[in-house]
């Protein structure tokens, strides 16, 4: 038995979210068995089953060198740029 | 009865009843996944015969529930092929889904070229469901082929699967599966119209709820 990962689409246009897996013996019973769990209340407009072995995952992060300065938190974006847009608003031109 | 109602209560007959046996399956499928898809085809075998029924219940007057647990086992139209209950053998489970499927399909893209347009329209819908169930059969079918088991079940179950056709679409049935007809003698016993002792019991059940208390409204 093998493990798919489901990623479900509730409408076109909308992500594919993971919501769940499915163990079956080969993709083509993963797919049967997929429509009736993910799909039979006509709530999922596209699938995609994925072999979990073929998901590359990432988890380790090297941090080894802490740099803090190439992150940005507690740095005040919202501050900077209100002021950005008063300085704009002074600069436009007086459209009256 | 029109012959129109009496069609329809042949195939409502057959759906309930498949999908009450099937759904006996429900909670020990040979795995969670398979269970799931099981439980699921039964109820829509069920969702078939509710509106086949209705239809029927048009003509004759009637709600769909009595047609479905009000009337007599003897009563009932459906082909012993479904009656049988085959738990806890997959093996004989599969066969029956499987040669279901197959003469399913044969009566029912008979009846989406229908000139009734109420029936060929159920027909042309139930049909985009059976779609789904046909592919389960045949998956499983393919994988179980080889297995000695599984072929037994399938050539004991052969007469039965003639049972839920016309005895003009058999021919096309035999093609489909890819076995030959079976002697008249074997057909007669399997045909529809006569009951296996295994509907009454499954009748008890069914209706045990609905015939605690006659007339309730539910």
């Amino acid at each position: 038995m093998k493990v798919y990962e489901v990623f479900r689409r509730e409408r076109k246009g909308q992500p594919f979210e993971h919501a769940g897996s499915i163990e079956a013996p080969d993709a083509a019973f993963a797919d049967t068995w997929a429509r009736e769990q993910y799909g039979r209340r006509g709530e999922s407009d596209a699938l995609w089953l994925v072999p979990r072995e073929s998901i590359h995952e990432i988890t380790e992060w090297a941090d080894e060198f802490d740099l803090k300065y190439r992150r940005v938190d507690g740095y005040s974006i919202k501050a900077r740029l209100k002021e950005a847009r008063e300085r704009a608003s002074v600069a436009a031109p007086d459209a009256g | 009865m029109s012959e129109r109602a009496s069609l329809l209560l042949t195939l409502a007959d057959d759906e309930l009843i498949v999908g009450w046996r099937d759904s006996e399956w429900t909670g020990i499928a040979p795995t969670l996944e398979e269970d799931v898809a099981f439980s699921s085809i039964a109820q829509n075998e069920i969702g078939h015969a509710r509106a086949l029924y209705e239809l029927a219940a048009a003509d004759l007057g009637t709600d769909a529930d009595a047609l479905a647990f009000d009337r007599e086992p003897s009563e009932y139209a459906c082909a012993p092929l479904v009656e049988l209950r085959l738990l806890d053998d997959w093996a004989m489970t599969i066969a029956r889904r499987y040669l279901y499927e197959q003469a399913d399909q044969v009566r029912i893209s008979a009846l989406v070229s229908s000139s009734d347009p109420e029936l060929a329209g159920l027909a042309a819908k139930i049909d985009r469901e059976e779609v789904y169930h046909r592919l389960h059969a045949e998956l499983w079918a393919e994988r179980l082929a080889g297995e000695p088991r599984f072929r037994s079940a399938v050539e004991e179950l052969w007469p039965y699967a003639l049972g839920v056709v016309a005895p003009e679409q058999r021919d096309e049935l035999a093609r489909r599966v890819g076995l030959p007809l079976p002697s008249n003698s074997l057909l007669q016993g399997h045909a529809r119209g006569t009951h296996t002792d295994e509907l009454e019991p499954l009748w008890t059940e069914m209706t045990e709820v609905r015939r605690s208390i006659p007339g309730a409204q539910w």
